[in-house]
């Protein structure tokens, strides 16, 4: 649950001084090329120049433009993933993204010890020490979510969304996943697929959160699952139901889906109507384990425990009538399913206190 | 902070049918719940500058500042405040049993360790039924045999219970280790504070019946260092000495050293209220017996012979308590003692 983030070299900086453009988050994949990671908050007109404080053995500091970083040496090593890559391309406004790769070029070719490095302490003036902005670092690795979820976008889309970020970092590899993807790109088209197979709006931040994965799957093998559902003569709200139940259901290959809907039909015997029903009604069958059993056991203790202690109350002040035939019959319905003081006061005919009493003597 | 607070001893009432692990998880899930449901503090702001198109039109973009909340603080990123708390359990009861079961939370879990020192009696109620015998002395075990049991009558079981008391009491003469010459000795047997403050089997310190009916009874039990099953084997030993045989159908706790049933929670009020309210109610009483116990406890251990080993002990409860008792003075009331006797 690591997020890379790409240390800043400093000696970029003053290369990008010379570039004053518009930056733009650019990904850091493309092709190998030393893609610049920059904030977003960058102004159109004359850039001024930040100052980027950098701890340790390298001595300069570097006037940048604001708030900019620059990644490490990207020829060397060209592929590495950025939380940078996402951040909120706030500004649409004009980009001059082919000043960027020229000069990268240039840069390379030059030698770097003609360059001199500027010091930290030299004089500025007052107008570029105001448009300074220096903000601690972003955390190369951590293992939450917190440090980066206000600077990509992605993350602060599925927050506003109603993704439980704390649940999803807990998982394996998701947090990693969630900040390589790019909201624009991937996300988008991942949320509507979703919409149009029938998930609602409000139950897709719930959705995301037990199933990050699927933000990463292949939209075209999604499709294709569902086409198989829908062969399956599964309807669509049918299929709507079964997938906001189980939201793992998607992210089985179509052979996986095939072989457990056969094993419900064979194993348990079960008609092909019969399986369907089940299905719709229950889809973590097909996603549990063979054994789901067990989990129905232990919600069934303890609602046993209850129903126990109520009938038991019932039978010691006579009042349980289970024959509908009687008078003051008593429903199992009512029995089960009634808080526990709509109980003691209808059904039972007696005060809180008596029943906590009477608890006290089993 | 609320969690901070929440410190003490309180006791629950724990249902049969469920294993004292489950409760005290579920106590632990449901204070959790509640202290997450609390309003958390709001998110931190801060100041950026965001851009929006200029006014002038055409592209331009200028910088406007605005608070925005750090989305760090956000609940959904930052998780539940409160992810887990220390509730230590007293003394345990088994799966069949049900009774006052205590719980400590935060800063009582050291008082529990103090409270199992103290070495005080609990109280059960037992209820049994003539007539059957099964193999681990509960009625929901294996059948072994049936008898019949119309010749017992009250009486009989009444003589039975006063030869049980009575070997107890020299059981609980002998392990309390205290030598029975000493005026001490026979002060603390007036006040009935004779007791074990160290290992030793299961002792029962007073046994009655409380209600007779054929074939099912019950019984009052007073025990120290006892385990559920010991007491089911009890009435199953009963039944032998009847010349019948018993089965235990009920055991329940009423009382745990100050706990009784009164103080214990029922399962409707496992919420943070009812235990605060609890662990205030019951704070003043476990203080006031801790500190009884463990003065006497150096009484009564200076007037043995053999007692130093164990003062070693006890003077390391004193210094965890901080109890006004200094072992300076107890060390001088030691000495005074022994010139007295010397």
């Amino acid at each position: 649950m690591m997020a890379v983030w790409a240390r800043p070299v400093s000696r970029w900086g003053c290369l990008l001084s010379a570039a004053r453009a518009a930056e733009l988050p650019r990904r850091l994949r493309s092709g190998g090329r030393p893609a610049r990671a920059c904030r977003q908050l960058a102004r159109a007109a004359a850039l001024p120049a930040g100052k980027e404080i950098v701890p340790g053995r390298l001595p300069a500091c570097r006037r940048l433009s604001v708030g900019s970083r620059s990644p490490p040496d990207g020829a060397k090593d060209g592929s590495f993933s950025s939380p940078e890559s996402n951040l909120p391309s706030v500004q649409q406004g004009q980009a001059k993204p082919e000043i960027l790769p020229d000069l990268n070029a240039k840069i390379l070719d030059e030698d770097w010890d003609d360059i001199p490095p500027s010091s930290a302490l030299e004089v500025i003036s007052e107008e570029e020490a105001v448009q300074i902005i220096a903000e601690p670092l972003l955390p190369i690795q951590s293992s939450t979510l917190r440090e980066y979820v206000d600077h990509s976008e992605t993350l602060t889309k599925l927050v506003h969304l109603g993704v439980d970020l704390s649940q999803v970092e807990k998982r394996q590899k998701a947090g990693q996943l969630l900040l390589t993807l790019d909201f624009e790109k991937d996300v988008k088209k991942k949320l509507l697929f979703l919409k149009d197979v029938g998930v609602e709006d409000n139950q897709l931040g719930p959705f995301l959160t037990k199933n990050p994965y699927i933000l990463g799957e292949d939209l075209e093998a999604l499709e294709t699952r569902v086409a198989y559902l829908k062969s399956k003569k599964f309807g669509k709200s049918e299929i709507a139901q079964m997938v906001s139940r189980a939201p793992y259901l998607l992210l089985f290959s179509v052979e996986r889906l095939d072989n457990r809907l056969g094993f419900f039909k064979n194993e348990l015997g079960l008609s092909v109507k019969k399986t369907k029903d089940l299905v719709i009604r229950l889809p973590r069958l097909l996603t549990g384990k063979i054994e789901p059993v067990k989990e129905n056991l232990q919600v069934f203790n303890s609602k046993l425990l209850r129903i126990r202690e109520r009938h038991m109350f019932l039978a010691f002040l006579g009042r349980a009538q289970y024959d509908p035939a009687q008078p003051s019959y008593i429903s199992l319905d009512q029995l089960v399913s009634l808080p526990d003081e709509v109980f003691c006061t209808e059904i039972a005919k007696a005060s809180m206190q008596d029943f906590e009493n009477f608890l006290k003597t089993l | 902070m609320a969690a901070a607070e929440l410190a003490g001893l309180f006791a629950v009432y724990k249902p049969a049918g469920v294993a004292w692990g489950r409760v005290r998880e579920a106590v632990e899930t449901r204070l959790l719940r509640e202290l997450n449901a609390a309003p958390a503090a709001a998110p931190r702001q801060r100041v950026r500058f965001l851009p929006t198109p200029a006014p002038g039109g055409g592209g331009a973009v200028e910088l406007v500042a605005a608070r925005v909340p750090v989305l760090a603080d956000h609940p959904l990123v930052r998780g539940p405040r409160f992810r887990k708390l220390k509730i230590g359990a007293g003394h345990r009861l088994d799966v069949k049993a049900s009774g006052v079961f205590v719980l400590g939370i935060g800063h009582g879990n050291k008082l529990l360790t103090d409270l199992y020192n103290c070495h005080l009696t609990k109280v059960y109620t037992v209820g049994g039924l003539f007539g059957k015998a099964t193999d681990d002395f509960s009625d929901t075990g294996n059948l072994i045999e049936k008898t019949t049991f119309d010749h017992i009558t009250r009486e009989k079981l009444e003589r039975i219970l006063a030869v049980i008391q009575g070997t107890n009491q020299k059981a609980l003469l002998m392990y309390s280790n205290i030598d029975m010459k000493t005026q001490e000795a026979y002060e603390l047997a007036v006040k009935g504070l004779i007791r074990p403050m160290g290992k030793s089997p299961p002792i029962i310190t007073a046994i009655r019946c409380l209600q007779f009916a054929l074939p099912e009874f019950q019984l009052e039990i007073h025990c120290l260092h006892e385990t559920q099953q010991y007491l089911r084997k009890m009435v199953h030993e009963i039944g032998l000495e009847l010349k019948s045989s018993a089965v235990c159908t009920q055991v329940r706790r009423i009382r745990d050293g100050v706990f009784t049933v009164d103080d214990a929670l029922p399962r409707t009020q496992w919420n943070l209220q009812s235990i605060q309210e609890a662990i205030r109610n019951c704070q003043l009483r476990v203080e006031t017996e801790l500190e009884k116990t463990l003065a006497h406890g150096e009484g009564q251990e200076s007037s043995s012979s053999a007692g130093w080993g164990q003062l070693g002990m006890l003077g390391r409860n004193v210094h965890e308590q901080s109890l006004q008792y200094s072992t300076a003075a107890t060390c001088q009331q030691c000495d005074g003692q022994q010139k007295e006797r010397g």
